[in-house]
């Protein structure tokens, strides 16, 4: 439930070439709103209620684990092993930097 | 005039080749999905536009496609395949206790009579459905949870539900097989199974009676013959009357019983193709040739088909779900190579084209005839 001062954030997220086509989107760089503490966890929830599609394939639908070959980046840090409720930096938040879903350099 | 549409599943994405009933000149669309594995595809049976895609990645997982008009559009329905309870273990390659975990899925089986309705074979072996087209997936865990199944074990690929027979004459009755656990039958809809693995044999088995643990590659049946079904065991073609209460070995004068498709001819149900390879440890055929063997007695009897094949250096597989029959009056037969080559016949066998020749690996190959 959104409480009335519940702090709502623009946050830019960088998909990867593979999962812009299966949300169909225009550009690999889309926007989503996140209300309260901007973490991978809650951008990760987001942008599964905006894009239904990419449920289960950044992490487990249960667990919520992050599938093995993706990695999350921001602001230059590699946030991937943090646990998902770690605060990602302000420039997140306010939409200065973007939260990168990187594919894994691997396989064939 | 009819038409022909071939759906073709490869390491990097899928294709449509298209053809008139003549099946000379082929119209290729693709890829779809590139760069992502598909699996399998299959269309409805009752309503030729419709068809399902098992789109996998090691990096973003599985994802179900599917299409309302024979695959110009696709839009991706549900991948949530969990398990119905606890999920228990099965054995490992070294033998000990594995949880089971889901991974991909191997093949779609659309219903006979209900375009919304699916099953789906999944790596570890399951069997899920849908009856709303793919929104919901729901297990049929009586399959998993058979009690032979802590004792099931993974061939090289992995443990996957790979072939699923739906009976044309009963509706509550499903065959499927799982590599390495065996076949399976179910005659109430998929909530019991039974194992129907008597007859097989495979070396270094500890237990030769056992009733499960057997790497079978494919079944086939005729739709005229639902208790007749023919399989590709790891080694070994074989062959029920009844139902998979007994197996016999109809390998006959093949000249290597290894390989992974079989097929029945689409008018002719003693008529068997499969695709010999030279052995478990060398996956291309046999002396550099690429030949369908063909059998017009129900087996045991094996005629080489080469004529438009290439008949040196040829160093191919065909894989499991890579080969499949139309339904027009000369029976056309379909098969994709570990090297992209897809051939197609226009007569039973007796004489191949090449269709297309340089795609990525061919990992199944579904055909629709058309009106």
């Amino acid at each position: 439930m959104i409480t009335p001062d519940a702090t709502i954030s623009s946050v830019r997220v960088v998909l990867p070439f593979h999962l812009k086509n299966l949300a169909k989107t225009n550009s690999s760089e889309v926007t989503v709103e996140v209300v309260g503490c901007v973490t991978s966890g809650s951008i990760l929830d987001a942008l599964e209620a905006r894009y239904p599609v990419l449920s289960g394939t950044i992490r487990d639908h249960v667990t919520h684990k992050r599938r093995p070959l993706l990695r999350f980046f921001t602001c230059e840090q590699d946030f991937s092993h943090e646990p998902p409720d770690t605060l990602l930096p302000p420039a997140v938040a306010s939409g200065v930097e973007p939260f990168l879903i990187v594919g894994a350099v691997a396989g064939g | 005039m009819s038409q022909v549409r071939v759906l073709v599943g490869t390491k990097k994405g899928a294709f449509i080749l298209t053809s008139d009933g003549a099946r000379k000149d082929w119209q290729i669309d693709g890829p779809y999905f590139g760069g992502l594995e598909i699996f399998h595809m299959k269309a409805s049976p009752v309503d030729a536009n419709r068809i399902y895609a098992s789109q996998c990645s090691d990096w973003f997982g599985q994802v179900i496609q599917r299409s309302n008009d024979g695959g110009q559009t696709w839009d991706a329905v549900s991948n949530k395949f969990l398990y119905d309870g606890e999920t228990g273990t099965h054995l490992w390659y070294d033998g000990t206790p594995h949880p089971w975990a889901f991974k991909r899925i191997w093949h779609l089986e659309p219903s006979l009579t209900c375009a919304d309705t699916v099953y789906a074979g999944a790596e570890d072996a399951a069997l899920f459905k849908t009856t709303d087209g793919g929104q919901t997936w729901n297990e049929l865990k009586g399959l998993r949870c058979h009690p032979s199944s802590t004792q099931w074990n993974p061939g090289a690929g992995g443990m996957g539900v790979h072939t699923i027979l739906l009976d044309p004459s009963n509706p509550l009755r499903i065959y499927i097989a799982i590599s390495a656990a065996g076949a399976f039958r179910t005659e109430d809809g998929g909530e019991t199974w039974t194992p129907i693995n008597k007859g097989l044999q495979s070396k270094y088995m500890p237990d030769p009676n056992t009733e499960v643990g057997f790497c079978v590659h494919n079944l086939a049946m005729h739709p005229s013959r639902p208790d007749v079904l023919f399989m590709q065991l790891h080694w070994n073609v074989m062959r029920t009357d009844n139902g998979g209460d007994l197996w016999t070995n109809v390998s006959g004068n093949l000249p290597t019983d290894f390989g992974f498709p079989i097929e029945v001819h689409a008018h002719e149900p003693n008529t068997v193709y499969v695709v010999p390879i030279k052995s478990d440890s060398e996956h291309y055929v046999h002396e550099g040739k690429l030949r369908v063997f063909r059998s017009r007695t129900g087996g045991t009897d094996w005629e080489p088909l080469t004529n438009g094949l290439p008949q040196r250096d040829c160093y191919v597989n065909v894989l499991r779900d890579a080969m499949s029959v139309d339904t027009l009056d000369g029976c056309g037969v379909y098969f994709g190579t570990t090297g992209g080559q897809v051939y197609a016949s226009a007569d039973g066998g007796d004489s191949w084209n090449t269709i297309v020749q340089n795609l990525p690996a061919v990992l199944s190959i579904e055909v629709q005839t058309l009106p």
